[in-house]
């Protein structure tokens, strides 16, 4: 009852600000409501029992991304203080694609009978989640890295001023 | 009512749509990449649900989650890289208004 | 379930009158040092040795005019200074100040909550104190209080990695993300000594974090008058001085726990050696402030991203070859 409770609580603070973050028509504002909508997630996370998963959410969203999208916001029109519309002439379409695809996705989940796997999350995931990264996913992880590393260089290469 | 993997798939399925709802309407660049942020959010939440009620014996999942926000992270950097290079450039970070293919 | 969540508020009150209290002197320690490094006597009117000082200036700043610069924005002006308080303060959750106690016949934990990912909960909270300040300088539509707001951020996200790198090495070499597990394991050394190269990261970082000298770029008084919060003023202002305050109680805190085995200590119980060390750290802080000039801000980026965050990388390397060598 508690976490059913807990639950709707975290879902309306995801979805509310969410719904902010795609509708404010000062963009200051909307970057800033995804501070709540990534605190909600992460307590959904908390609640799946992943706090790692948690933990890396609040410093890299809530911590780093979101303060990234403000320093550029306010770099650009943000600092000028200008006011533009923010939309495009797709509003109607744009809602009604979005609608039919949440009715149509929702329809889907309601109707497939899950399958419940066997076995349960372990106690403390996070030495495990390290094991899992450097044995079977080592892979991914390695790409991953190289990923990380190029966008690194593109980042500074694409933001440096020409001389 | 208890709780099940249904009701995490109801609200990431919500934020995924809200998500690309910002995308198809926003004209700023910033914001665009706020939307794409939802919904990558969004199937980050799949990703930890299905491991918690379909396949709880291996974490593969919040894994893979950990590997979505690492790429989420990089894709915010290079974009954001290039609204800063697009404005300065073209003095606007209005993507319709983006419309030249060289200047 | 009524009595966990009863000693669990019990604890959280005191803690954070605590630390108000902390704050308070805080405040009033620096302006005595300061004076006293700087051959000047410092307040000493208000009670015996100006102790009362902290509460007059409290009660001058709540009575004071609250105004509000006509083209503000008016929600975000007022969210920002809270919220850099709620960040300062949240910290103390996770933080343990001394080990179990047994208190009027029951065993009592001297931490709120013995998080298994506490030093993440650490490393975000202090991540979401940078909102107060970036919000704090955009909504007062003030080109002084922008310029300081758009520096803070750049440095606080720069030097968030140096403290996060750090911070993995002492992770690594305790084995754990708990920070009741990371004081534990320094029973026999202190991590100071297995980690003097991360040890000197986090404070440089806890620096930059705190927006103290030498890094106090964000209100470089010469150059943006008070920086971010130029058009704060009254409760608004204190509480923005409250979260910087609390900050740096915080950050030696977190030094304590992390490097110089927090309740471990010879003679005193547990609490009072926390209490001793963070006390030092905090007088090292303001005698920083004291002896170092202020950095120009392309040094402070350069040296952020070009020493401070590659010494790092080297460092949690290191540490991970060593303690896969020895075992762990």
């Amino acid at each position: 009852m508690g976490t059913l409770a807990a639950f709707f609580i975290l879902s309306a603070v995801t979805l509310i600000p969410a719904v902010v973050v795609v509708t404010s028509k000062n963009i200051v504002r909307s970057a800033l409501a995804l501070v709540p909508t990534f605190f909600g997630i992460t307590g959904l996370y908390i609640l799946l029992r992943a706090e790692f998963v948690a933990g890396i959410q609040v410093l890299i969203y809530a911590g780093a991304i979101t303060v990234l999208i403000l320093f550029v916001i306010m770099l650009t029109e943000g600092g000028t203080g200008i006011r533009i519309r923010q939309v495009n002439e797709q509003v109607p379409v744009g809602a009604l694609a979005s609608a039919v695809l949440a009715a149509l996705l929702i329809w889907v989940f309601l109707r497939t009978p899950w399958p419940q796997g066997p076995g349960a999350l372990p106690e403390y995931t996070a030495a495990q989640i390290g094991t899992t990264l450097l044995s079977s996913m080592v892979l991914v992880f390695e790409v991953t890295s190289l990923v990380l590393l190029i966008s690194l260089i593109g980042a500074i290469i694409i933001a440096r001023r020409e001389r | 009512m208890a709780l099940g993997l249904t009701h995490f798939l109801v609200v990431s399925a919500l934020l995924f749509c809200l998500g690309l709802y910002g995308v198809l309407t926003r004209r700023n660049a910033v914001a665009i990449l706020m939307g794409i942020e939802l919904m990558l959010n969004a199937a980050n939440i799949n990703l930890v649900a299905f491991n918690k009620y379909v396949a709880p014996a291996a974490l593969n999942g919040q894994v893979f989650t950990l590997v979505v926000i690492t790429l989420a992270a990089c894709e915010v950097g290079v974009g954001l890289a290039l609204v800063m290079a697009a404005y300065r450039n073209l003095e606007t970070v209005q993507v319709d208004r983006i419309n030249m293919l060289k200047w | 379930m009524i009595t966990v969540v009863l000693v669990a508020a019990v604890k959280s009150v005191a803690l954070v009158v605590m630390v108000l209290l902390g704050f308070a002197y805080a405040t009033l320690l620096e302006r005595r040092l300061l004076a006293r490094f700087q051959l000047r006597y410092g307040p000493n009117r208000t009670g015996p040795f100006g102790l009362l000082q902290p509460f007059a200036d409290g009660i001058k700043l709540i009575f004071k005019e609250s105004f509000m610069p006509a083209t503000a924005d008016r929600l975000i002006y007022w969210l920002a200074p809270a919220i850099s308080m709620v960040a300062a303060l949240f910290v103390y959750a996770v933080i343990p100040i001394g080990p179990e106690i047994r208190f009027f016949g029951a065993t009592v934990s001297l931490y709120i909550a013995d998080v298994n990912v506490g030093i993440l909960l650490v490393l975000g909270a202090s991540s979401i104190g940078v909102y107060g300040v970036i919000l704090g300088g955009w909504s007062s539509n003030n080109k002084y209080a922008l310029l300081g707001c758009l520096r803070s951020s750049a440095q606080l996200i720069s030097y968030e990695l140096a403290i996060g790198l750090a911070v993995v090495s002492v992770v690594l070499t305790a084995g754990s993300l708990s920070l009741v597990d990371i004081v534990n394991a320094q029973q026999r050394l202190w991590f100071v000594a297995l980690q003097p190269v991360g040890f000197l990261l986090f404070f440089i970082g806890a620096l930059a974090e705190t927006n103290r000298a030498p890094f106090d770029l964000p209100e470089a008084e010469q150059e943006l008058i008070a920086g971010f919060h130029t058009e704060y003023g009254g409760f608004k202002f204190a509480m923005f001085y409250v979260g910087e305050y609390v900050g740096i109680i915080t950050m030696s805190l977190l030094v304590t726990t992390l490097f110089l085995g927090g309740w471990h200590g010879p003679l005193l119980p547990g609490p009072h050696w926390v209490a001793v060390k963070t006390f030092a750290f905090m007088c090292l802080f303001i005698w920083i402030r004291a002896t170092m000039p202020r950095v120009r801000h392309d040094q402070l980026m350069a040296f952020g991203w070009k020493v401070l965050v590659p010494l790092g990388l080297l460092n949690v390397v290191a540490t991970a070859v060593i303690v896969a060598l020895v075992g762990g």
